[in-house]
């Protein structure tokens, strides 16, 4: 691994707090607008995995099954998201592993998630590999990975939206 | 409220309706276990789970922690998960391989793959004279009273006597027929994944809604919405004109109307068990399936093809623990963890000789109906978990399973929904009619 130069790992930085606001502000447009046409958000169920391709996957979503989901939540009979729930993205340990010539970038980092629903709390961690390509407009994402710590236990309840 | 004795069950099931403690009462779920969970045949799993010898995995029946093990002759043991020295666990995690033999972590004795004693530490110096004997069962890892395997699914009953597995399950039986015959090979294997997903009620929500025709139109209308506007958008910018199939699966759950699962039909018999008929439009004319089909008339010849291909299957459940959708090769079994949370277990097989398409067509549906990032089950938890608590109040004391009661057929020893009663509680009646029976003792 390279050190980044201190103002592209600020950018990339600043790039994963801002996608972390957008999904706690439950702003899922915007949020989806963070990829590119051809992205993916991919969640495997468990860290050997390598592809999405063929594979069981949790999440493995390109821009229309994102749109599929957001459509779902922000139905007005979508039962399941009556109730009060929020949740609170904290990410860190940003590492940039590397930038090619054309300034895009491969970046690991760490999150912790804490989700209300009604009045009971969860907690989801895990590290996320987020491949950006660098554009006029700044960073899309191409290729989300998140593995979750927990996605291998049972699930009390399910995952609502993305993580 | 507190109370002495669990009440009088023959008087909590009636023909179109149940008495709500049978969902909520630890001491009538204690009973369910020893009567029904813990006495019939139970799903465990299937062997291409465990295909080298001392692949084991662990589940649950009832409340008995049991492992299921691959033996060296290519047989499977399922038994108590229990050494029987000092009652240590004998394998701590999901799944394994235990190697030639089991050994405890505690205090080393070991046993061969069929549970019995292989040997155990100080066996001449500490226990000779005393009742620990080589030959005598208390040495051993106790096995399930019994255990089958139809077309590679493991089940296992801890009562020595009782009826067969296939008599147990009877023409539910197909659900194992239908997913193994449409595989051109003949069998089935497990895609190595397990969704596990928790819900906050009694076991038996969830064995109702299974067959529940009526509630997807109601539930699960806001994804089918979203997931029509994005297809009907996806048709319309494709040369081909058509969205990818996992579309229509989706919106399938809002665009099929109530007249339409109307049409089709539920078949219920004696021991609990359920046949919904109807078929979801997973017969497209697409390249896919048509080099599918070539396959299949290649090794079966035309008229077994048109049979095997034809059989009309929904769902099929096999009660008390089984849900399987058999045109998707997926199933859930269910694993009551305490009177209000259940353990689902969520599997995929792929059909052995069948092309990749077809395979990844079916995962499309495991991946956005069954994972725990469902775009589906979401709702019906929430539906559970809403019941279960309504359940617990002194709001009301009955359950209604009167949709269409009074209106099923007897038939050749089932119980059909009349016609064009698809959404007839019918499979519910027919569950507790079940129930009360296995309840009796």
């Amino acid at each position: 691994m390279t050190m980044a130069n201190l103002e592209t790992q600020h950018a990339v930085e600043q790039f994963l707090y801002r996608q972390a606001e957008l999904l706690d502000g439950k702003q899922w447009q915007a949020w989806i607008d963070l990829f590119t046409d051809d992205g993916i958000y991919w969640m495997p169920p468990e860290p050997s995995h390598t592809t999405w391709e063929g594979m069981p996957a949790i999440f493995a979503e390109d821009k229309n099954l994102m749109k599929v989901r957001m459509g779902r939540v922000l139905h007005p009979d979508a039962w399941s998201q009556r109730p009060l729930w929020g949740t609170n993205h904290v990410v860190s340990n940003v590492q940039v592993v590397s930038e090619d010539s054309k300034g895009n970038i491969e970046a690991r980092s760490r999150f912790h998630m804490m989700e209300l629903r009604r009045d009971d709390v969860r907690h989801f961690a895990g590290s996320y590999l987020h491949k950006l390509k660098k554009t006029g407009d700044g960073y899309r994402i191409q290729l989300q990975r998140v593995d979750m710590t927990n996605a291998q236990a049972a699930y009390d309840y399910v995952l609502q939206v993305w993580v | 409220m507190l109370r002495e004795a669990i009440p009088d069950l023959g008087k909590m099931v009636e023909p179109d309706r149940v008495r709500r403690e049978l969902y909520t009462d630890p001491q009538i779920f204690e009973l369910e276990m020893q009567r029904i969970h813990e006495t019939v045949w139970i799903y465990c799993g299937h062997l291409s789970q465990i295909p080298k010898a001392g692949d084991y995995y662990t589940l649950q029946i009832g409340r008995q922690p049991m492992v299921m093990v691959r033996k060296a002759d290519g047989g499977v043991s399922v038994l108590y998960n229990r050494c029987p020295h000092r009652g240590a666990m004998m394998c701590g995690d999901l799944k394994g391989n235990t190697g030639e033999f089991f050994r405890c972590s505690y205090h080393a004795w070991t046993f061969h793959h069929d549970g019995k004693l292989k040997n155990i530490p100080m066996m001449e110096s500490g226990y000779q004279g005393t009742r620990l004997t080589r030959d005598n069962p208390d040495c051993s890892m106790k096995p399930a009273a019994r255990v089958d395997v139809y077309r590679g699914f493991v089940f296992a009953s801890l009562a020595k006597d009782g009826p067969s597995l296939k008599e147990f399950l009877g023409p539910s039986i197909v659900a194992f027929d239908d997913m193994c015959d449409r595989a051109p090979e003949g069998e089935v294997e497990i895609v190595p994944n397990c969704f596990r997903v928790i819900q906050h009620s009694n076991w038996k929500l969830f064995m109702e809604n299974q067959i529940d025709a009526l509630h997807p139109s109601v539930t699960h209308q806001s994804t089918g919405r979203a997931a029509h506007e994005v297809e009907k958008e996806i048709a319309k910018n494709t040369k081909s004109g058509e969205a990818p199939l996992s579309y229509h699966m989706l919106s399938a759950f809002a665009t099929v109307t109530i007249d339409k699962w109307d049409s089709f039909q539920t078949i219920n018999y004696p021991y609990g068990h359920c046949i919904l008929t109807g078929y979801m439009g997973l017969r497209p004319q697409d390249p896919d399936t048509l080099a599918y089909d070539k396959i299949m008339i290649e090794k079966y010849g035309k008229k077994r093809f048109e049979e095997i291909v034809g059989v009309n299957i929904h769902h099929v459940l096999v009660y008390p623990g089984l849900s399987v959708q058999s045109p998707l090769q997926q199933l859930r079994a269910v694993r009551p963890l305490s009177v209000d949370r259940t353990l689902t277990e969520i599997w995929h097989f792929r059909l052995k000789g069948a092309p990749e398409a077809i395979y990844r067509r079916s995962l499309a549906y495991y991946n956005l109906v069954n994972s725990p990032a469902t775009l589906i089950n979401a709702d019906d938890l929430e539906n559970f978990w809403k019941c279960h608590q309504g359940l617990a109040s002194d709001g009301g004391d009955w359950v209604s399973f009167a949709r269409h009661f009074g209106r099923d057929i007897e038939k050749n020893g089932a119980v059909e929904s009349g016609p064009n009663m698809g959404t007839s509680e019918a499979p519910m009646r027919n569950q507790m009619k079940a129930w009360a029976r296995y309840m009796k003792g």
